[in-house]
């Protein structure tokens, strides 16, 4: 029982490593637990935490996913150029909503057809489809920036419940499909079942190739859905929005504790994976800490999170 | 009535006939035991009874229909269920989650898995194998003999959900339990034969004698033997597995050199905890230590732990007299140790690079000047091993996948004969080559131990081992159960080596 008693310290510790980053900030600075702050923080964890929502399936089943931005940025585009704007003469509305996520959802099919059909690795299959998509999002605009009139569809991330942004009720319910995903469907358990052994899982008869590209596709699902948050709280469209999302949701996911050999995680372990990072900004931000220096200090987060989070007893070979 | 029945099976692979002829028959509400020796077929068997391999030759049938099994899924929904040896249940799953794996259908909801229904389900399942846990725990938390049950419980699911009975074929489940758990393991199998038919694999003779009904000896891919397990006796199955005599020329037992005066190796109170413990011996220049023992007596740790793969945990290792921490393969071979692995694609070849590369790998060092290989030299070195082991290869340059297993194997030899190994440790060194190159590996040991190197042999069958080895230490469950000298002319007896392996 030794072994799972470390394991039990070990998946714990993402959640010891958020409450003591709050408590350091918050000894420091007396802002950083005011209401409107903790709102602030909500605010901007939502986009990053419906884009973890896709991406923990994908590392959960041992596979990677790099074509977070490109899809956003993709997704972020036709969405304001649907909803009404200065770049095309469409007025549809809430209809952009659907519309990026299944955008999202048949390039994320393409991520998982070309990694299965052709045998490709995962990692170079997103990171090529999420080139592609800046690419022909910068073609489609030419360098310009679609600008968003419609007022409603800005509400979808400005307007507030209760004092908290849509956008961050959006996200929980993510959270929620997500968990139930992850819970109570196949698709949940088998993610599980090849991440740890692929070769088992076959045997028994699980269709591990549909699964694999059933996963991709809903990964896109929900970066398609952060894309029209995105333009919906920036109020414009361009390939370039997205920067920064990628190393978001992959340190969040790993932060969180999902293991990279897959397996091992789970979708709420990256809820408080999104936190640790957003708190960790919000802090420097709070203590005054330059922004060069902030970002050198999330790049070492993430290899100090993997070598906490590794179990390297079970490590052969270190790829 | 017969539920699972083969008929006429061959299955050939290159080189070798697998499955030659044999026929089994499994009835309702029996325990069926299948015997043989490393390489007798009962693998190839039971591969081909989950659906792993196609037979050339034969029928299989399941509940008196011929049936062609294409998967172990497959074969697991005709009522063929495995319980595998290395165990296929997934830790990172629930125990129910693992029962139900890939058949969740039954408990989907509106598309949502009713946990508490499977959970239920799964408790039904488990009080057939008397594991009273509850089935929502995830199955790494479990110890070995309760993942083993919970196979079972898989398997056992079957009955209530197909037409027609149900089989279930245990691949050496006894290996890896204690006492206790043997016997536990036995109460339900016993318990079992009201609802299944069974077939049970092992190498521990006493074992089968005691559960099964009928039992088979496989020999060279043929069922040699068989017969009701009340008029049958250890030493009888012996014989039967065994079967035939040594030819002395074969093994060129006239090359067999005597041990010299210097110790080249000594081991005193190895141990590693669940490996192997207490195993002393010494081996001299010029000798072939053979190392006998079946799959889980610790024989192939051993090796691996003195190729510095897996560390010792007690003891002392001796090399020239002193001593030496082989913790790391790379500081193994700077001992002189050179290891020709089992798995030969995995580990002894670097596939992807040339035999010449291959050969000068472990003894890079020896081809740089000023940091930079000297290509030709390493060449020329490589010319002269492919000459004296007669490796057949276009040249140096030829990538190394595309030679036959035997010559890839030569190409192992000689890489460790480059580095200067004086101690070559071999593990099952004639696996899976042809019967012309096994002789050209044999002729190749005796050239090593002419030269004065030493061997450590474990070899692929008893017939392999006494007449390669000058004295064979024998391996049961982790310690040395005994020791035979091996001269030419005066070999122990295949028997005598069984009867402390068992």
């Amino acid at each position: 029982m030794a072994v799972s008693f470390s394991r039990r310290i070990r998946s714990l510790a993402p959640v010891l490593v958020l409450l003591a980053l709050c408590l350091v900030i918050a000894s420091t600075n007396s802002n950083f637990l005011s209401v409107s702050n903790l709102i602030r923080l909500l605010s901007a964890a939502a986009i990053p935490l419906v884009l973890v929502m896709g991406a923990t399936f994908v590392i959960l089943m041992g596979s990677i996913d790099l074509s977070v931005e490109g899809v956003v940025a993709l997704a972020a585009v036709a969405a304001s150029m649907l909803v009404a704007n200065d770049f095309t003469s469409l007025d549809l509305g809430f209809v952009a909503l659907p519309a990026a996520m299944l955008l999202g959802g048949l390039l994320g099919l393409a991520n998982g057809l070309l990694h299965v059909r052709l045998a490709i690795p995962s990692f170079m299959t997103t990171l090529g489809i999420g080139f592609a998509c800046v690419g022909v999002a910068t073609a489609i605009l030419g360098g310009f920036t679609v600008r968003i009139s419609d007022r409603t569809f800005r509400e979808l991330t400005l307007g507030r419940l209760f004092d908290v942004p849509y956008s961050v009720w959006v996200a929980g319910l993510c959270v929620l499909v997500a968990w139930i995903i992850q819970e109570r469907t196949r698709i949940g358990r088998w993610v599980y079942a090849i991440g740890t052994d692929e070769h088992t899982a076959r045997q028994v008869g699980v269709p591990v190739e549909r699964t694999r590209i059933l996963v991709f596709a809903l990964a896109g699902v929900f970066y398609g859905l952060g894309g029209a948050m995105s333009a919906s709280q920036l109020g414009q469209g361009h390939a370039l929005l997205s920067q920064g999302r990628l190393f978001t949701t992959i340190t969040a996911v790993v932060v969180g504790g999902t293991a990279l050999s897959g397996g091992v995680g789970s979708v709420l372990n990256s809820v408080v994976g999104v936190l640790v990072v957003i708190v960790l900004a919000n802090g420097m931000v709070l203590m005054g800490i330059e922004p060069f220096v902030q970002q050198g200090v999330q790049g070492l987060l993430i290899i100090l999170a993997v070598s906490l989070a590794l179990d390297r007893s079970r490590l052969a070979v270190v790829k | 009535m017969s539920v699972l029945e083969v008929r006429n099976a061959t299955k050939r692979f290159p080189g070798v006939v697998a499955l030659d002829d044999a026929s089994i028959r499994v009835d309702r509400n029996e325990v069926v035991g299948l015997i043989g020796e490393n390489g007798a077929g009962k693998s190839t068997l039971l591969k081909v009874l989950t659906g792993i391999y196609r037979l050339d030759e034969g029928e299989v049938r399941v509940n008196d229909g011929v049936i062609e099994l294409t998967s172990p899924r497959d074969a697991f929904d005709h009522g063929v269920a495995m319980v595998f040896q290395e165990q296929s249940v997934i830790g990172t799953l629930s125990v129910a989650e693992n029962i139900f794996l890939g058949r969740e259908g039954e408990f989907i909801k509106g598309g949502l898995i009713d946990r508490g229904r499977m959970n239920e389900a799964a408790r039904v399942e488990l009080a057939k194998v008397h594991l009273d846990i509850d089935p929502a725990i995830r199955t790494e938390e479990l110890s070995f003999a309760q993942r083993q049950m919970v196979e079972i419980a898989k398997a056992l699911s079957l009955d209530s959900r197909i037409e027609g009975d149900i089989v279930i074929l245990l691949d050496e489940p006894t290996s890896v339990l204690e006492k206790r758990e043997v016997d536990l393991l036995f109460e339900i199998i016993r318990d079992l034969k009201d609802r299944a038919a069974i077939v049970f694999i092992s190498h521990r003779l006493d074992e089968v004698l005691a559960i099964s009904d009928r039992i088979y000896v496989l020999r060279n891919g043929a069922v040699v033997h068989e017969t009701p397990a009340t008029d049958a006796t250890v030493t009888e199955l012996h014989g039967h597995m065994v079967g035939r005599s040594l030819h002395h020329e074969y093994y060129r037992e006239q090359r067999q050199s005597g041990a010299g005066e210097r110790c080249v190796l000594e081991v005193k109170g190895l141990g590693r905890t669940g490996a192997f413990e207490d195993v002393s011996f010494a081996l001299r220049e010029g000798e072939v230590l053979g190392i006998a023992g079946v799959v889980g007596s610790g024989r192939e740790a051993l090796a691996r732990c003195l190729a510095g793969l897996l560390p010792p945990e007690r003891g002392e290792i001796l090399i020239d007299g002193q001593p030496a921490r082989l913790d790391s393969p790379a500081r193994a071979v700077g001992h002189g140790v050179g290891f020709v692995p089992s798995e030969r694609k995995a580990e002894g070849i670097v596939t992807g690079m040339s035999v010449c590369e291959n050969v000068t790998l472990a003894s890079l060092a020896d081809f740089v000047r000023n940091g930079f290989i000297r290509r030709g030299d390493e060449r020329a070195a490589t010319q002269g091993w492919i000459e004296r082991l007669s490796i057949r290869t276009p040249s140096g340059r030829t990538p190394i996948a595309s030679l036959s297993g035997g010559n890839q194997q030569k190409v192992v030899l000689a890489k460790w004969r480059v580095a200067g190994s004086r101690i070559v440790i071999l593990d099952h060194p004639t696996r899976g080559i042809d019967v012309g190159a096994k002789e050209d590996v044999y002729e190749l040991v005796r050239d090593m131990t002419g030269e004065g190197l030493c061997v450590l042999l474990l070899a692929d069958t008893l017939e392999e081992v006494i007449g390669l080895s000058s004295r064979i230490i024998v391996m049961r469950d982790g310690r040395v159960s005994a020791t035979f000298d091996s001269p030419p002319g005066g070999k122990p007896n295949q028997v005598d080596l069984v009867r402390a392996m068992v």
